[in-house]
């Protein structure tokens, strides 16, 4: 098991150095001179060398890819190019509201698909599956921007049971308050993908043999659908959620945006909007490296709860 | 007995083209379901089609009702008032101080979209003031989809959204597919270095979260427009191709048809693309239509948020973000027309893709 882990963090290596390279060659080649970027429109050229000495672009690209490697290891990318705050700041202040989104967000919308999952596939073939198979694949074709418009519009703006956006200091307020429309519109985008996958799992289960011997001795058939069938379905289950979890910390860009949450995701829009390069390719990164964790901790899950499985 | 076996070995073996394909169409004829989808998907396409040679909805741009004009459904909604004289006062103006009532109408429009404007009265006030010098146009009073706050025909830029949204989805799910079959299938077939290299660049696109590398190459690109979106989506999104045509190359390369093309000295290339690639053609199908359905979602987020087309330019997306505004003012029309026609493509495009799924690999299982 620890070799297993121990290789497999040393594999995610190169994997790592390819994403730091992959975010300079995008950012430092394709993306132009950021002097430019950052001098304005007014400039001359005692200003932009000036500031292409200051962000090392003057240098080979190896040493720019050496002072890359040294932000990214000390976590300090210097300052946003736009609002010259911090970009460290910006991560860790911004990361708290994404969280509080999320990850109610995420609890609620597991457990909701994974009971929703057992029912529809109890009832499998039966009318109500069927109607909630085909609400699914239409509820999963209408966008995103149309569930939010709709329910911020219906929901905040005409029933006003919801404030339309804002965001407040306190947890509890936030939580309370804020954060109720944006993860029921979460839930709502998330359900139907979610249950179509979750009952697909459930149905690979549900003809075994051990759910027969279950019921050939006289078990209830709660029992057997919530102790044994899911006990087997949460193998992939997990999988998934486990490597949803970066999605955490980006939160939901859309969801962000439209209800003013000063989170990751906003923060990203903000970024890509004026061109904040730093910012975006410190979110880039840790996000690249935290997706990798998430992958490895998948598997080890995967491992301890499946022991047929074989680690290699 | 005999000749009833017979008799159905006669009636095999007279069907002309018992390949995989008409095996496969067969099957597909008889889901209802996916023909329907077919049916509607190629609808879709035809008003594509007639879109982008300019049959139809050429005119999207111009204004050619009173701004906000209610949908009528030729006249199903409610009767149709007559066709009014409104003075055209937002329009190129002859008078200086038009150009600043427009300036002012801008702002109001950017205005409208969160807060109720005070100067409204004080605006039409003027407006009305203006009433006699301003230039004179016909404008329609509704429209059987209503119009956009320009008073621009809300079918006509349903149709050309969808022309530039399904062309963007199409144009890079083929990029995307093409750049995932032809490494996946260089990766699976010659192994070793190649696929090491190929499986650490699968590993680095796939590491970074898909909506966000999206946004990091549309913010280096600092470009708008089809063509840009086309290259961002197709450039990012092979990853899922790769992994599964690298893996059925992997199976097909031990197989005897495989060893045999060897054995005749076929050259690889050929091998690679003409005797395997045949044979999984029917996941590169599949593959293709999944990617479009994520490909026109993603481009409709990318168009509203303002990294997607141009302004010039018309979308599913663009019409979402002029729909946003004009809902608060109770204008649903544009929400329900974009909304609506990309639900119905979208929804016709999986179930096809699932109805094709299940005619070519009926290995698989139906899932239900």
């Amino acid at each position: 098991m620890t070799a297993y882990i121990i290789r497999r963090l040393l594999q995610m290596i190169p994997t790592m150095l390819g994403v730091v390279l992959l975010l300079f060659v995008l950012f430092n080649w394709v993306g132009g001179d950021p002097a430019y970027i950052l001098a304005g429109k007014m400039s001359n050229e005692a200003q932009i060398a000036n500031i292409r000495h200051q962000l090392g672009v003057d240098q080979p690209a190896y040493v720019q890819i050496g002072i890359f490697l040294k932000q990214i290891v000390t976590a300090d990318f210097g300052s946003s190019w736009s609002t010259n705050e911090p970009v460290s700041d910006i991560l860790k202040t911004r990361l708290g509201p994404s969280l509080t989104v999320m990850a109610p967000l995420m609890v609620l919308g597991t457990l909701l698909a994974i009971a929703l999952s057992l029912v529809v596939a109890r009832l499998r073939r039966s009318l109500t599956d069927r109607t909630v198979m085909v609400a699914c694949t239409v509820g999963m074709s209408v966008s995103i921007l149309v569930y939010i418009i709709v329910f911020q519009y219906v929901f905040a703006y005409r029933l006003g049971w919801f404030p339309v956006q804002g965001w407040g200091d306190s947890l509890w307020t936030n939580l309370t308050t804020f954060a109720v429309l944006p993860i029921l519109i979460g839930l709502c985008v998330g359900l139907a993908p979610d249950l179509r996958l979750y009952r697909s799992f459930v149905l690979d289960e549900i003809d075994q043999d051990y759910v027969r011997t279950a019921r050939a001795k006289g078990l209830s058939e709660m029992r057997i659908l919530w102790i044994h069938v899911l006990r087997n379905a949460s193998i992939p289950i997990v999988t998934c959620v486990m490597s949803s979890l970066p999605a955490l910390l980006v939160g939901s860009f859309l969801i962000e945006r439209f209800f003013s949450i000063p989170g990751i995701g906003r923060e990203v829009l903000l970024a890509v909007e004026r061109s904040d390069f730093p910012v975006i390719k410190a979110i880039a990164v840790y996000v690249a490296f935290a997706t990798m964790f998430a992958n490895l901790a998948a598997d080890l899950i995967y491992k301890a709860v499946d022991p047929r499985v074989e680690l290699k | 007995m005999t000749e009833a076996i017979l008799s159905s070995v006669t009636t095999v073996a007279e069907k002309r083209g018992n390949g995989f394909w008409s095996l496969a169409w067969q099957r597909f004829r008889d889901d209802r379901v996916g023909l329907v989808s077919l049916v509607i998907v190629a609808a879709f396409l035809v008003v594509v089609l007639l879109s982008a040679t300019g049959l139809v909805a050429g005119n999207w741009n111009q204004e050619v009702a009173i701004h906000d004009a209610p949908p009528d459904l030729w006249g199903l909604l409610k009767p149709a008032a007559p066709a009014v004289v409104e003075n055209a006062m937002h329009q190129e103006q002859v008078t200086p101080t038009a150009e600043s009532i427009e300036e002012w109408k801008n702002i109001e429009a950017m205005l409208s979209a969160t807060v109720v404007d005070p100067l409204a009265d004080t605006l039409q006030a003027l407006g009305a003031d203006h009433e006699t010098v301003a230039v004179v146009k016909e404008k329609r009073a509704s429209l059987p989809f209503g119009g956009d706050r320009w008073g621009r025909d809300v079918l006509s830029k349903t149709i050309k959204g969808s022309q530039t949204s399904i062309i963007v989805g199409l144009s890079a799910a083929l990029l995307a597919t093409l750049l995932g079959t032809v490494l996946g299938a260089l990766a699976g077939y010659y192994g070793g270095r190649i696929d090491d290299a190929l499986n650490w660049f699968y590993n680095v696109f796939s590491a970074i979260p898909y909506l966000l590398l999206i946004l990091a190459v549309a913010a280096v690109l600092q470009q708008r427009g089809v063509t840009t979106v086309i290259l961002i989506l197709g450039l990012t999104g092979w990853s899922g191709v790769f992994r599964l045509i690298r893996a059925e190359y992997i199976k097909h390369r031990g197989r005897e048809y495989v060893q045999a093309a060897h054995a005749f000295g076929v050259p690889n290339r050929r091998i690679l693309f003409f005797h395997i690639l045949p044979n999984v053609f029917h996941v590169v199908l599949v593959n293709i239509s999944i990617l479009a359905v994520g490909f026109i979602k993603a481009e409709v987020i990318l168009s509203y948020l303002g990294f997607g087309v141009k302004v010039d330019e018309v979308s599913w997306g663009s019409m979402l973000n002029d729909a946003q505004g004009e809902l608060i003012l109770g204008r649903w029309w544009e929400l329900v027309a974009a909304g609506g026609a990309m639900a119905l493509l979208v929804t016709a495009f999986s179930l096809l893709t699932d109805a094709m799924r299940d005619a070519m690999d009926p290995k698989i299982q139906k899932a239900s």
